[in-house]
C-alpha cells in the first residue's frame, strides 16, 4: 500500500524537502499541513471578524442618539413596510444583530484565531513535532467551520418570530422560552443550533487533535515541565473544550428535539424545567469564556519574556495557575444565574467558588509584572499589544470580581455594567492577545516584517478606541441602563455617544490593521529567522521564516539549559 | 481510524495516538450523556430539596401547629390555547402546621370537553420545601364538559420546620401559583 510506504520513507529517514509539495487550491482545499491550516484559520477568524465587527458598528449608530435612528430604515427597506410594523421589526432586527455578534465573535473569531489559527500553527512546532498527530483530522477540523458560519448566516435570512422579523434575536445565551416555538417559531433558532453544532464538532476535533499532539509527539528530552507556557495553555484549553462543549451540544439538542420533535425537556407544561437549561447552558458557557483567554496567557507569557530578555518569572506556577483556572472554571457556573431564585447557601457557595479564581489569575498577572521587573525592556509592538493585554485583562477582571457578589449581582445583572466587564477580558483581552501573537508570529509565518510604525499605531488608536467604547459603559450599567435593548432614555445619551465615537476610532485603527498587513505583504522585507533576539527561546525562532513545509525531520534534543 | 495519515509517524507512536484519541473521544461522549443524565437528576433534585419553589407532598398529618403565622396567597394562570377560567382560592391565614382546605374553581366555557393539567410552584422559592400537599387536583388530569363549573381542592399545611431557616425569618406571605395548560389528549 501506497501508504505504508509513505510511512516506511520516514521512518527510515527520508528528506523532507524531496517530498512533493502540493500547489495552488489543493495545498490549501486538501491541506493536512498543521501550519498551513493554522493561517486558514487565522484567515477566516480575520474574514467573521470583519462581519461580526460591522453588525456591532451598525449596534453602536443607532445608540449614539436615544430614539431609533436606524433599524426601523433598515426593516423598511428589508421588508417594505412602514411605520409601527417597520418599527417592531427594527427592533427584532436589533436583537438578532445582537446575538449574531455575539456568536460570530465567541465561536468564529476568537476561538478560530487561538485555538485554530495560533494553536495549530504554533503548539507544534514549540514542542518541536513535525505535524499534528492526526493532521486529517485537522483539515476536516477547519472545514466544518466555513459550513458552521453559512448556517448561522442563513438563520439571518429565515423566519424567526414572524414574516416580517427574520432571524434568532433571543442573545448568544438562547435561553428558552425564547428560543423555543414559544418565542421563536420560525425555523431561524434551528439553523442557529445546526451551526453551533457543527462548529462544536469542529472545535471538539481539533481539541483532541491537540491533546494527543501535546501528549506523545514532543521533542526528545521535552517533558510538560520542560513545555513552554502556550504549549501549555494550549492543552488546558483543549481539554476545556472536549468537556464543556458537549454539554452545550446535549443542551442545545434538547432544545432542538423540544422545537421539532414534541420532547418535553424545557417545557414547563410538560414538566420540563426552562432553568434546567442555563445550568447546562452556563455549564458550558464558564469554561467557554477561559477557553477565549487562556490561550491569551500562554501567548502574553511569551512575548512579555521574549521582551523583557528574561524567562518567564515563576514557570510552575504560570503553568499550575492555568489548569487550576480550568478547573475551577467548572465549578462556579451558576454566578450568571443569581437572580434565577438560587437558594442562600448556594450563592454563597457560588460566590466563594467564583472569588476563588482571582487567585490563580492573580498569580499570572503578577508574574508577568516580575517578568518585566528588572528586564531589558524593549516596547516593541508585540509587547505594547501584550502590556495592553495585562492592563485591560485587569480592568475586566476586577469588575468580574464586583460581579461575583451575588448582592452587586443583583442590582448589575443584565446592565451594562456586564457588558462593559466581559468585553474588557474578551474584546479587549482576548482580541489584544491576538493582535500581540499576530505581530509577534507575523515575521515567524509569513517570512516578512511589517512596519513597526503602523503596528504600533494600530495598537495607539485600537487601545484609545476601545476604551472609549467600553469605560463609559459602566456608568451606564451602574447607572441601570439594560442591556439587549435598541432604545434608552435621554438621561444615556452622553456616554453613548462617547461609547459610539469609540467604535469609530476602533473602525479606523482596524483600517490600519488592514494597511499595515497589506504594507508588509507588498515591501517583502526580510525578518530572518529570528527578528526578537535572544529573548525569544522557544523552538520556532530555530526554524526559517517562514518554517519550512515540513520541519523537524530531525526532532530537537532538549536539554535543561533550553527549555521554555 | 485505520486510514489515518500520519505524516512521518512510526506504527508504535501511531497506535499511541489512536488511544489517546479514543479517550478524548470518549470524553467528550461522555460528555453529551452526562448532559441528558442531569435531566432526571435535576428533577429529582428539585423535588428533594424543593430547589426552584417544587412543592413537597405528604400523606402523614403533621407534626403539629406552632404560634407563628403565615398567609398563603393562591395564584392561578391559563395558558392561551386552552378554554377555561380558573378563579383562585382566597388567601387564608393561619398558625403554621395547621391542615387547611381551599378550592380552586374552574370553569370549561367552550362547546367541548377538554381536559387539562396544572403545574405548580411556590414563592419563594426557598419556601417551596416547607409547603405539603395532601390532596390536590394538580395530582390528575382533569376533564370539564362543555360549560362544566367544578370545585377543585387543595388539601395543604406549612411545614412548621419553615421556623427554623434563618433565610426565612421575614417572610410572613407565600404564594401557591398553579399555571393550567391543555393536556394532550384534549377532548377525550
Amino acid at each position: 500500500m501506497a501508504d505504508t510506504a509513505h510511512l516506511e520513507a520516514h521512518a527510515t529517514g527520508h528528506d523532507a524537502s524531496s517530498h512533493h509539495e502540493p500547489t495552488g487550491w489543493r495545498r490549501w482545499v486538501y491541506s493536512t499541513n498543521h501550519k498551513d491550516i493554522g493561517v486558514m484559520y487565522l484567515v477566516f477568524a480575520i474574514f467573521a471578524g470583519v462581519i461580526g465587527g460591522l453588525l456591532s458598528g451598525v449596534m453602536r449608530m443607532e445608540l449614539q442618539e436615544p430614539g431609533i435612528q436606524i433599524f426601523h430604515g433598515l426593516a423598511a427597506m428589508v421588508y417594505g413596510i412602514e411605520g409601527g410594523e417597520a418599527l417592531d421589526a427594527g427592533k427584532h432586527m436589533y436583537n438578532v444583530f445582537t446575538t449574531a455578534h455575539a456568536l460570530i465573535m465567541i465561536f468564529f473569531v476568537v476561538m478560530p484565531a487561538t485555538m485554530g489559527g495560533f494553536a495549530n500553527y504554533f503548539a507544534p512546532l514549540m514542542i518541536g513535532a513535525p505535524d499534528t498527530a492526526f493532521p486529517r483530522i485537522n483539515n476536516i477540523a477547519f472545514w466544518l467551520l466555513p459550513p458552521a458560519f453559512i448556517l448561522l448566516m442563513l438563520s439571518l435570512f429565515f423566519e424567526g418570530t414572524g414574516p416580517t422579523a427574520l432571524g434568532f434575536g433571543g442573545g448568544w445565551t438562547i435561553y428558552p422560552p425564547l428560543s423555543s416555538t414559544v418565542g421563536h417559531p420560525g425555523p431561524a433558532m434551528d439553523f442557529a443550533i445546526l451551526s453551533l453544532h457543527v462548529a462544536g464538532i469542529s472545535s471538539i476535533l481539533g481539541a483532541i487533535n491537540l491533546i494527543t499532539t501535546i501528549f506523545n509527539m514532543r521533542a526528545p528530552g521535552m517533558t510538560l515541565h520542560k513545555m513552554p507556557l502556550f504549549a501549555w495553555s494550549v492543552l488546558v484549553t483543549a481539554f476545556l473544550l472536549v468537556l464543556a462543549l458537549p454539554v452545550l451540544a446535549g443542551g442545545i439538542t434538547m432544545l432542538l428535539t423540544d422545537r421539532n420533535f414534541d420532547t418535553a425537556f424545557f417545557k414547563p407544561a410538560e414538566g420540563g424545567d426552562p432553568v434546567l437549561f442555563q445550568h447546562l447552558f452556563w455549564f458550558f458557557g464558564h469554561p467557554e469564556v477561559y477557553i477565549m483567554i487562556l490561550p491569551g496567557f500562554g501567548i502574553v507569557s511569551h512575548i512579555v519574556s521574549t521582551f523583557s530578555r528574561k524567562p518567564i518569572f515563576g514557570y510552575m506556577a504560570m503553568a499550575y495557575a492555568m489548569v487550576a483556572i480550568g478547573f475551577v472554571g467548572f465549578v462556579v457556573w451558576a454566578h450568571h444565574m443569581y437572580t434565577t431564585g438560587l437558594s442562600l447557601d448556594v450563592q454563597r457557595y457560588f460566590v466563594a467558588a467564583t472569588m476563588v479564581i482571582a487567585v490563580p489569575t492573580g498569580v499570572k498577572i503578577f508574574s508577568w509584572i516580575a517578568t518585566m521587573w528588572g528586564g531589558s525592556i524593549t516596547f516593541k509592538s508585540p509587547m505594547l499589544w501584550a502590556i495592553g493585554f495585562i492592563f485591560l485583562f485587569t480592568v475586566g477582571g476586577v469588575t468580574g470580581v464586583v460581579l461575583a457578589n451575588a448582592g452587586a449581582d443583583r442590582a448589575l445583572h443584565d446592565t451594562y455594567y456586564v457588558v462593559a466587564h466581559f468585553h474588557y477580558v474578551l474584546s479587549l483581552g482576548a482580541v489584544f492577545s491576538i493582535f500581540a501573537a499576530w505581530y509577534y508570529w507575523y515575521p515567524k509565518m509569513f517570512g516578512y516584517m511589517y512596519n513597526e510604525f503602523l503596528a504600533q499605531a494600530h495598537f495607539w488608536i485600537m487601545f484609545v478606541g476601545v476604551n472609549l467604547i467600553f469605560f463609559p459603559q459602566h456608568f451606564l450599567g451602574l447607572a441601570g441602563m439594560p442591556r439587549r435593548y435598541i432604545d434608552y432614555p435621554d438621561a444615556f445619551g452622553f456616554f453613548n455617544r462617547i461609547s459610539s465615537i469609540g467604535y469609530y476610532i476602533t473602525f479606523v485603527a482596524m483600517l490600519v490593521f488592514f494597511y499595515a498587513t497589506w504594507e508588509a505583504s507588498r515591501k517583502k522585507r526580510p525578518a530572518g529567522d529570528n527578528p526578537w533576539g535572544e529573548g525569544a527561546t522557544t523552538l520556532e525562532w530555530t526554524l526559517s521564516s517562514p518554517p519550512p513545509f515540513h520541519q523537524f525531520t530531525t526532532l530537537p534534543k532538549i536539554d535543561s539549559t533550553n527549555a521554555h | 481510524m485505520a486510514e489515518l495519515h500520519q505524516s512521518g509517524i512510526d506504527p508504535a507512536m501511531a497506535r499511541r495516538n489512536k488511544r489517546v484519541a479514543m479517550a478524548g473521544m470518549f470524553i467528550a461522549v461522555g460528555m453529551v450523556g452526562v448532559a441528558y443524565a442531569s435531566v432526571p437528576l435535576y428533577q429529582l433534585f428539585c423535588q428533594v430539596t424543593g430547589f426552584g419553589g417544587t412543592p413537597q407532598t405528604a400523606v402523614d398529618s403533621p407534626k403539629g401547629a406552632i404560634a407563628r403565622q403565615m398567609t398563603v396567597r393562591f395564584d392561578s394562570n391559563v395558558a392561551n390555547d386552552l378554554a377555561w377560567t380558573v378563579k383562585p382560592a382566597a388567601h387564608i391565614t393561619d398558625n403554621i402546621g395547621k391542615v387547611d382546605t381551599v378550592n380552586y374553581v374552574a370553569t370549561n366555557y367552550s362547546d367541548k370537553p377538554i381536559t387539562g393539567m396544572a403545574v405548580f410552584n411556590v414563592s419563594p422559592e426557598r419556601a417551596g420545601v416547607y409547603f405539603n400537599k395532601i390532596e390536590c387536583f394538580c395530582f390528575t388530569e382533569q376533564t370539564l364538559q362543555p360549560g362544566e363549573t367544578v370545585d377543585m381542592p387543595i388539601v395543604f399545611f406549612v411545614d412548621p420546620e419553615l421556623d427554623d431557616n434563618q433565610e426565612l425569618d421575614t417572610i410572613k406571605e407565600i404564594t401557591l401559583s398553579y399555571t393550567f395548560y391543555a393536556s394532550d389528549n384534549e377532548g377525550s
